[in-house]
């Protein structure tokens, strides 16, 4: 653990008696107790999770949301304040930089949620822009991130008294739309997404006032049955979702077409990096694309395990794990489109053994609401 | 829990062994289980089967990660213990008692000699 970077939350883990781990340079909670019991709190009640380590790069300037649309594939122009999309960005060739979420603040002023282990690139990358009239800070240090997901955490949050002043918003936000209010120790900042599919807020919370809206939220929440969540089940709540991780799903060699990210590439749109590249690959098709496998047994398929078609590797698994929700184990794998095309089995191996595997739509997982 | 019959390998298997009997309970200690995480499949070999000291003789997957599981002894498996099939997650509850994992009989009981006792598990481990 030494040279990692701590979150504010790291007194809290520790007295939990988390397991941590490095993560992109933080010590991060990998699990509490149990993987699977923290996995089910979430998909049943709600969970807590410490998501401090995650980048938050504020844009400002009149140009601010013309800027990013310039660096982001999504559209970007009809956000309105207290918007957010999920997007990427892309390089000229289209490969992805990173994966983010856009939080338009105000007119002038919008916040890029980037991935903790690319901070530093994804700045390299936008600073390649005309950064004439726009800023743009890295403000991951002022913002601790917490998010509360789970079919009750609506419900939790309401029932705190740090999110009176809040309480309209809470109940009318709808999926993908946050909000901002000042309370006492400064303005935190809401928004309804998550990496889980289920229910739930991420709450940007300055870092000197993070401890107590912590210990509140576990405390106002003990009655609906809360759990802290680790990075351990945050990884198998996305996956059952099947939402990309950056390093599995998404990395610098894979475009977002690949990736099953067409929905948030504008094709249409005037410009943006990586634009002629998108429009040419989206006419030929892509390379590879995503796609899903359930594998008999509870063996799992594991990141970097040989896809095969009709015997010839045609791929690789990017995640694979034992999905608790759905009692199967399945994988997502980058597979080429074209072998993908013609192939009447598939196998995948697993440390040696070839073991027959059948494709399955993706998203592995919905939840009827998030 | 008693520890007296019991002998442990550098891979952080168990063996049990009775007196008057050749046949031992074979399964991964508390520590491993808890390094593992949750445990969600554990492969054993088939009845009938030969197991060979120092050689993998199946596979554990836990959520995080996956391991080998190494034969503390030589013997033919006897019995596995087929309530893993359903409730792999026995094993972090409860690795010394339900979350065993074979019964062997034994070819040579020298092969235990070899092995730690509690005591010097228990050093080893708590260097790692």
């Amino acid at each position: 653990m030494r040279d990692l970077k701590e979150t504010p939350f790291a007194e809290v883990h520790r007295a939990l008696g988390a397991k941590m781990v490095g993560f992109a340079g933080y010590a991060m909670p990998v699990a509490y107790g149990s993987i699977l019991a923290e996995h089910a709190a979430v998909r049943e009640r709600a969970g807590l999770f410490d998501v401090s380590h995650m980048g938050e790069l504020v844009v400002t300037g009149d140009r601010a949301k013309a800027f990013v649309n310039e660096v982001v594939t999504n559209d970007t122009t009809k956000l309105a304040p207290g918007d957010l999309q999920y997007t990427v960005m892309c390089r000229e060739d289209g490969t992805v930089v990173d994966d983010l979420l856009v939080f338009v603040l105000d007119e002038d002023r919008v916040m890029l949620v980037v991935n903790a282990a690319n901070i530093e690139k994804d700045l390299a990358h936008i600073r390649t822009f005309d950064m004439s009239g726009v800023e743009i800070t890295d403000r991951s240090e002022h913002y601790a991130l917490i998010a509360v997901q789970g079919p009750r955490s609506v419900e939790i949050l309401r029932s705190c008294p740090a999110f009176a002043p809040a309480e309209r918003q809470l109940a009318d936000t709808a999926y993908y739309h946050g909000f901002r209010f000042v309370s006492e120790g400064g303005e935190i900042l809401m928004s309804r997404t998550g990496y889980t599919g289920e229910l739930g807020f991420e709450i940007f919370v300055p870092t000197p006032r993070a401890v107590a809206l912590w210990k509140e939220i576990m405390k106002v929440g003990g009655v609906h049955g809360i759990e802290p969540v680790g990075l351990g089940a945050r990884d198998t709540l996305r996956f059952e979702a099947s939402f990309c991780l950056y390093g599995h799903e998404l990395d610098d060699n894979t475009t977002p077409l690949e990736a099953g990210l067409g929905w948030v590439v504008k094709l249409k749109k005037e410009s943006f990096r990586g634009l002629a590249s998108l429009r040419e690959e989206k006419k030929r098709g892509p390379r590879r694309k995503l796609v899903g496998f359930e594998i008999e047994g509870r063996r799992i398929a594991r990141q970097g395990y040989v896809v095969l078609g009709d015997g010839d590797e045609i791929g690789r698994v990017t995640s694979g794990g034992f999905s608790p929700t759905l009692r199967k184990s399945l994988c997502m794998a980058l597979v080429d489109r074209v072998s993908a095309e013609t192939t009447t089995e598939y196998r995948i191996d697993v440390r040696g053994k070839t073991l027959p595997a059948r494709m399955t739509a993706l998203p592995f997982y919905e939840s009827r609401a998030k | 829990m008693n520890f007296e019959r019991v002998r442990f390998t550098k891979e952080h298997e168990w063996v049990r062994f009775e007196e008057d009997s050749d046949v031992v309970t074979i399964g991964i200690t508390d520590f491993a289980s808890s390094e593992l995480g949750d445990i969600v499949f554990v492969e054993l070999p088939a009845v009938g089967s030969e197991i060979k000291a120092g050689e993998q003789m199946g596979t554990i997957e836990a959520v995080k990660t996956v391991a080998d599981i190494f034969a503390p002894v030589s013997g033919v498996v006897k019995q596995a213990n087929a309530e893993l099939e359903d409730n792999p997650e026995m094993v972090n509850r409860s690795p010394y008692e339900e979350g065993w994992f074979l019964k062997a009989q034994i070819a040579n009981p020298d092969e235990l000699e070899r092995l730690m006792k509690h005591e010097e598990y228990q050093e080893m481990v708590g260097k790692e």
